[in-house]
């Protein structure tokens, strides 16, 4: 198991490297230009020296091999310094984010922990009601439970997260008028009132991402089920007199989980994705709405950095879901 | 029975069939007559389909036409628990904040949004398919598309979607106009960011059509490699790629509308669904059926063609059909 971990750890250098490279030259291609912003009394030569100096005038692979050095070797040292007080960094060029002149990673630290805890605390959530419906809808296949959460999931699945959103607002935050519709991020949670406040504001972005985990995963719980309960192991454990729950929920259970783990594995660089729109619709100032915002600003190393962290998630994710697939079934070893 | 007994040779007589052979798709539509969901998704689909491509001539309104007398007006029904509301039967849908009828903009957008999804979901498919049956066919491609079709499942799809539509929006505004580009730029990147799982799924079933006997026959006789593709091994993987090709209708409709949504699709005069519920949302709390109409028929298209694709799914597998 652990030579394939390894394995498959290499074979990700070359898929990180490659997508990297997509990004970059995607960006390279685009014809937007940084200077368009500055007035046009400003000289030529002045704005070539400008352009110099964001690091563009280079040729393609100098500026590709620099993003690399800055984000592979140098972020790393700055992050080192900072757990151990070092000073590896000192000194050496970071990433820039040219809306701001500041280290991209700065910013990235600071929205990250708002998009984790939504995107987080919604796929618990999610996974936490879709997994009770697929174990229920398919010990009772065909019944009334069965066909209204087939439903209701098919109608999750269908409506879009930027419908819902907006829906709930209106409900909620506009007619009703119990949940506030913009996520405030100062909000500091220090005793219970304030806790009380971040509880609520995180209602509505958190079920509206949840809508769209449990719609998927209840399913594949429950196909899987089904797949488990007519086996001959099933009926070998009646047989010899186990209780009911017992064979479900330990015996069918276990076994069902097995695809349906690396499927929530899977499912986690999606879900990011889909925050993208979430945090856009409840105001969330988290990482989705920072790459917006540079995406407008045209500010392109902030925009390569921020894909780039996207496309690692993806692979990250892929290859958690491949080594658990491995280790929770003996069955299936790639060694 | 006697005279089976006293005539053996009857029973080796072919037995003549008792009705005459059936089609396959008379029996995949017989199974998917069972199934009501995929019903009622696939004649949704057929009537919103037609409601775009006709209603412009029925309901003869100019979707861009500004009227700033009756702006503002609310939808017919409204009338029911309001009687002081704005409402009139030549606006049964109301009008925007410019007084731009909203039935004739909700048709003039679900052309716009079944347009892209159309195209983006039948460019996909053509890629998926030939990358799948290069891949599944010819040993030697099947390794490096394989590896490709991989990588580009692990780029992150809508950031890089978001990225190409932000940048390449005004050269191609450019050189094929404002809608035309845009049009031509969202079928083309959710097309490209779409086609593996068809691709993967088409490989598969080439894989083990490609062992089987009446491909050896078809080669032994001599016959070509791009004709055993075309009469032998395309139609024999229709099924998986109509299962994909709703799916992918699906993915494409709510894509763009995402995009639309996000501030990055068409021009802000050209209605899309998307479009239009995103420019509703600052005022939603004073009418909030220009959010909810564009919403609900995303949702109920998006709905009806899954459920097609599931009833398919079922129809056309011979294992299930017959049950």
């Amino acid at each position: 198991m652990l030579t394939f971990t390894i394995r498959r750890l290499i074979l990700s250098i070359p898929t990180l490297l490659f997508i990297s490279l997509v990004i970059f030259l995607l960006l390279q291609l685009a014809p937007g230009d940084p200077m368009a912003q500055v007035p046009l009394t400003v000289p030529p030569e002045v704005k070539q020296k400008m352009r110099e100096a964001l690091g563009l005038g280079q040729p393609l692979h100098v500026q590709y091999y620099k993003w690399m050095v800055q984000f592979f070797w140098i972020e790393p040292q700055v992050l080192f310094d900072h757990w151990f007080g070092t000073t590896f960094a000192e000194g050496k060029q970071r990433v820039i984010s040219w809306q701001t002149r500041s280290p991209v990673m700065d910013i990235v630290v600071q929205r990250m922990p708002q998009t984790l805890w939504v995107v987080g605390l919604s796929y618990i959530v999610g996974i936490l009601i879709a997994l009770p419906i697929g174990i229920y809808s398919a010990y009772r296949q065909y019944s009334v439970f069965d066909q209204t959460g087939t439903f209701i999931t098919m109608i999750g699945f269908s409506i879009p997260p930027f419908f819902t959103g907006p829906l709930l607002i209106v409900l909620f935050s506009v007619q009703l008028g119990w949940l506030p519709s913009i996520y405030d991020t100062t909000l500091v949670v220090t005793d219970w009132a304030t806790f009380k406040l971040q509880f609520f504001q995180m209602i509505m972005p958190v079920m509206v991402l949840a809508l769209q985990t449990t719609a998927q995963l209840s399913r594949y719980m429950r196909s899987s089920m089904l797949d488990n309960l007519g086996q001959d192991y099933v009926r070998t454990a009646r047989a010899k007199g186990l209780r009911e729950g017992v064979v479900v929920m330990v015996h069918v259970l276990r076994n069902s989980m097995i695809p349906v783990i690396t499927v929530i594995a899977l499912g986690v660089p999606a879900i990011f994705g889909g925050a993208i729109i979430t945090e856009n619709v409840f105001k969330v100032n988290g990482i989705g709405q920072l790459l917006l915002t540079a995406l407008f600003a045209n500010d392109i190393p902030m925009v390569m950095t921020l894909t780039f962290i996207f496309a690692i998630l993806i692979v990250l994710f892929n290859l958690i879901a491949d080594v658990l697939y491995g280790v929770l079934d003996p069955r299936i070893r790639y060694d | 029975m006697t005279d089976q007994a006293t005539d053996p040779l009857a029973a080796l007589k072919d037995k003549e069939p008792s009705k005459p052979p059936r089609s396959q798709w008379i029996d995949v539509w017989e199974q998917l007559k069972h199934h009501k969901g995929a019903l009622f998704g696939g004649g949704f689909l057929i009537f919103i389909t037609l409601a775009v491509i006709f209603g412009p001539y029925i309901w003869q309104v100019d979707p861009q036409a500004l009227d700033i007398r009756n702006r503002d007006m609310r939808p017919i029904y409204v009338a029911l628990w309001d009687g002081n509301a704005k409402v009139g039967w030549f606006r049964p849908l109301g009008t925007d904040n410019l007084g731009r009828d909203i039935l004739a903009n909700l048709i003039a957008g679900g052309r716009a949004s079944m347009a892209v999804g159309w195209a983006a979901m039948i460019l996909a498919l053509v890629i998926g398919t030939g990358v799948g049956v290069v891949a599944g066919y010819f040993k030697k491609a099947d390794f490096w598309l394989m590896r490709l079709t991989d990588l580009v499942l692990s780029l992150p799809i809508l950031p890089l979607l978001l990225v190409a539509v932000t940048l390449f929006r005004e050269p191609l505004r450019a050189s094929f106009g404002p809608e035309g580009g845009m049009f031509i730029l969202i079928v083309s990147v959710v097309g490209l960011t779409s086609w593996m799982q068809t691709a993967r799924i088409v490989r598969g079933d080439i894989l083990a059509l490609k062992e089987r006997e009446f491909i050896l026959a078809a080669r032994s006789i001599g016959t070509t490699p791009g004709k055993i593709i075309r009469r032998h091994l395309l139609p024999n993987v229709v099924s998986p790629i109509m299962v994909s090709a709703t799916l992918g209708l699906a993915t494409a409709i709510i894509t763009e509308s995402a995009l639309s949504f996000l501030g990055v699709g068409f021009p802000s005069d050209f209605p899309t669904w998307g479009k239009l519920l995103a420019d509703a949302v600052q005022r939603m709390e004073q009418y909030p059926e220009r959010v909810v109409l564009p919403g609900i028929l995303i949702s109920l298209t998006v709905l009806g063609v899954n459920y097609l694709g599931d009833g398919l799914r079922d129809a056309l597998d011979p294992r299930i059909r017959g049950r």
